[in-house]
């Protein structure tokens, strides 16, 4: 099969992903947060859509759209969250909100 | 009036209830005729009964009368059922009979109390006479054991009647050289009454074991059932059976080494100690053996564990009555010492000769106590024999009687203690010289100790003058117990002559359908010289004795007080009860509160808490550690998400 081989579409979503969940972990304020998650679940799809033309199976391109749409509901909620915080709060740092504790 | 005998036990029940819930109401007279009178009725009913009973062939003097069933689970079955035999009805007049001259005596003693102690006294009293009466005319073991158990109550009850009074100090005895002795304090009647209950309960502990073997072994409870068949049963079962019902025994009549309570059950009024802690209740466990003999006979054994338990009692509760000052309390170990005699009759076989003994001690002794409860009356509760003297002058009737009671006790000849107390010692001759022995060593210090008492009280100066001038006769209600108590102590002795005097003894021949014909014979007779000798030996022992105290405490009183420096250990041992009750104080009661700590603290506090509480501990501190992981950062979170997902992973691609 010509082109781009497979593994290398892997490896960018497996580099995707860590860079993504790095950020998740160490970055502070909320909107990179959620950023990062965003390209973390891009990382998958990206993931889902190589094997699924090395496969020859439609499963994983109907389950990237369905990521899409839970992404898109997940960025209307987080930044819904991420308003209702600002003005509750004057700051967008996770670290400053952690009334959720045990 | 033999198939209607449960009415000698209902009458005194009657005089319970009435004096019980009416009597304070009521008054004293009336509380004094229901109680005096109920009894008096149960000896009279007792005694037409013995009539019927005599004028029935010897074979046919049993009489069981079944009231209703009383206990039927499976095979266990025990009716209610009264017997009527000679030994039964022998114990009703005893009890009943000298249990009359103490209530009317109580009438006259009690007086100074209010209304409702009156009334309550006289209810507790007439409850006892109930209590005893079923024992003694049960038909079965469990019966007697209930009977056993309500006389316990109802000695209890008694001698914690004055129960507001506290410990009362003993002045210490001085010595010649300037030292004194000091005394043990007489127990508080509350704490006394608790002793006197939980002592028995060890001994009950036995005897209700001894109740569940013989059921085990026998399938029956009932006396003649268990006597038929106890020929079969193994040896080593009715050696186990008896050693345990005489545990009981032991507890109940107070031998050694469960004989504490009976001492200090003085602390009670005193014709509570007369009728239950000298004539009738302390007897029952001679009364039991004696019921029993058929299996004492099977088991020879046991028999000689009751005759040496017995001796070795007798010898030691006379040797520390020797240096009582406690006018009640010399009586107390006297009775312990006597009752030891009685258990040495039963040992050897002779259950006549203790019955015999029984009955009159339950006179002389009964005796003894009124007469000492006249002097304890007349000189306003003092009982310390130091503080009396001269009494005699003052009061001429209870130094009569008291002295008769003294001479029948120390077996002064031709009294009734002397025949019981010889044949007693001439059945323990055939038996074993060395028990005979026994018996006689204490006989001396029986006439020692009892004269000693005598002679102190009521001879010689006052030693305390205000109190003699106060000192009077009692009134004619209770010198006239004292009275008939007196001459039934000096005559009770024909009821048992030896036969080397050619005359019946009626006890034995009347005890003799029970007992069969070796209750009435010695298994080996001796011959008649051998039998005069020791009868001369009795008596002179017994004079011995008597004049030994007047020597002692009449003509050279510096004696006692130069022998109580000389041996001044064996003194103070003996003044102090030879440490028994300090050892179980220190053995039973330390140890066990030192017990109950390290289980409450060690145990139950530290183990059992422990492991709860451990438990509990973990729990807490591993939530509040594992809440440190929820600290509200999200990202945190998110790390704990990602390193599980991590795992996860690994494990998958590892597996």
């Amino acid at each position: 099969m010509p082109g781009v081989p497979t593994a290398w579409f892997l490896l960018l979503g497996a580099i995707l992903f860590t860079i993504g969940a790095v950020g998740v972990l160490v970055r502070r304020n909320v909107l990179i947060v959620l950023m990062c998650v965003e390209l973390m679940l891009n990382a998958v799809n990206l993931t889902f859509v190589a094997l699924s033309r090395e496969l020859s199976s439609l499963t994983g391109q109907i389950f990237v759209f369905f990521v899409i749409v839970v992404a898109a509901v997940e960025v209307a909620v987080g930044l819904a969250i991420l308003v209702e915080l600002n003005r509750l709060r004057q700051t967008a740092d996770v670290d400053e909100v952690s009334e959720l504790k045990g | 009036m033999l198939h209607a005998i449960w009415v000698v036990i209902a009458l005194p029940l009657a005089g319970v209830l009435l004096n019980g819930l009416l009597g304070r109401h009521l008054g004293r007279a009336f509380v004094s005729i229901v109680g005096v009178g109920v009894v008096g009725a149960a000896f009279a009913l007792g005694a037409w009964s013995m009539a019927d009973l005599a004028a029935l062939p010897e074979a046919q003097r049993t009489l069981t009368l079944t009231l209703w069933d009383w206990i039927t689970i499976g095979n266990l079955q025990v009716p209610l059922a009264l017997r009527a035999d000679a030994l039964s009805l022998w114990m009703v007049l005893v009890v009943s009979g000298v249990g009359f001259l103490i209530h009317l005596y109580s009438v006259g003693y009690m007086q100074h109390e209010d209304a409702r102690m009156f009334a309550r006294f006289f209810a507790y009293l007439n409850l006892f006479v109930a209590s005893m009466l079923l024992l003694v005319l049960a038909d079965n073991y469990l019966l007697l054991y209930v009977g056993w158990e309500l006389v316990g109550a109802c000695s209890y009850l008694l001698i914690g009647f004055w129960f507001h009074k506290r410990d009362e100090e003993q002045a210490p005895v001085a010595l010649l050289d300037g030292t004194q002795v000091a005394l043990p304090p007489n127990l508080n009647p509350a704490d006394a009454g608790k002793k006197a209950f939980i002592v028995n309960r060890i001994g009950d502990f036995g005897f209700a074991l001894g109740v569940f073997l013989i059921w085990s072994t026998f399938g029956t409870l009932n006396f003649s059932a268990v006597f038929d068949a106890a020929p079969q049963a193994p040896a080593a079962v009715l050696t186990a059976i008896t050693l345990l019902l005489f545990m009981g025994a032991v507890g109940k009549s107070a031998q050694l080494p469960l004989s504490v309570w009976l001492p200090d059950a003085m602390a009670g009024p005193t014709p509570v100690s007369a009728l239950i802690h000298a004539a009738t209740m302390v007897t029952a466990g001679v009364y039991m053996v004696a019921r029993s003999h058929v299996l004492y006979d099977l088991a020879p054994g046991s028999a000689l564990v009751v005759a040496l338990v017995g001796g070795i009692t007798a010898l030691y509760a006379a040797a520390v009555a020797l240096v009582q000052v406690d006018l009640k309390r010399i009586l107390a170990y006297s009775t312990i010492s006597q009752l030891g005699y009685m258990f040495v009759a039963v040992g050897v076989g002779a259950y006549a000769a203790g019955l015999f003994h029984l009955t009159t001690h339950a006179f002389f002794k009964a005796l003894l106590f009124l007469a000492a409860g006249s002097v304890m009356h007349a000189l306003h509760e003092v009982i310390d024999i130091r503080r009396m003297g001269g009494l005699r002058r003052k009061m001429p009737l209870t130094w009569l009687t008291f002295l008769i009671g003294a001479l029948a006790l120390a077996g002064f000849p031709l009294t009734a203690g002397f025949f019981s107390k010889d044949e007693i010692l001439l059945k323990a001759f055939v038996f074993s010289p060395w028990l005979w022995a026994l018996g006689l060593a204490t006989a001396l210090l029986t006439a020692f100790y009892t004269f000693r008492a005598l002679f102190v009280a009521f001879t010689g100066q006052p030693r305390d003058w205000p109190l003699y001038e106060k000192a009077h006769e009692s009134p004619a209600i209770m010198t006239l117990p004292l009275a008939v108590l007196a001459i039934l102590a000096l005559l009770g002795g024909v009821l048992g002559l030896p036969a080397v005097l050619g005359a019946p003894n009626l006890i034995a021949e009347w005890l003799a359908p029970v007992f069969g014909a070796h209750g009435a014979a010695a298994k080996h007779e001796v011959s008649v010289a051998m039998e005069w000798l020791l009868l001369g030996i009795s008596a002179a022992v017994a004079l011995a004795g008597i004049a030994l105290a007047y020597w002692f405490y009449v003509v050279r009183t510096d004696i006692p007080a130069r022998l109580a420096v000389a041996l001044r250990p064996a003194f103070t041992f003996l003044a102090n009860k030879c440490y028994l009750d300090d050892g179980y104080d220190a053995v039973c009661v330390q140890g066990g509160r030192q017990l109950a700590q390290w289980l409450a603290q060690g145990l139950d506090k530290a183990a059992i808490d422990g492991i709860i509480d451990g438990g509990a501990r973990l729990l807490a501190r591993g939530g509040a550690r594992l809440t440190q992981f929820e600290d509200g950062h999200i990202p945190h979170y998110a790390l704990g998400m990602f390193v599980g997902a991590l795992l996860l992973v690994i494990y998958l691609v590892i597996r």
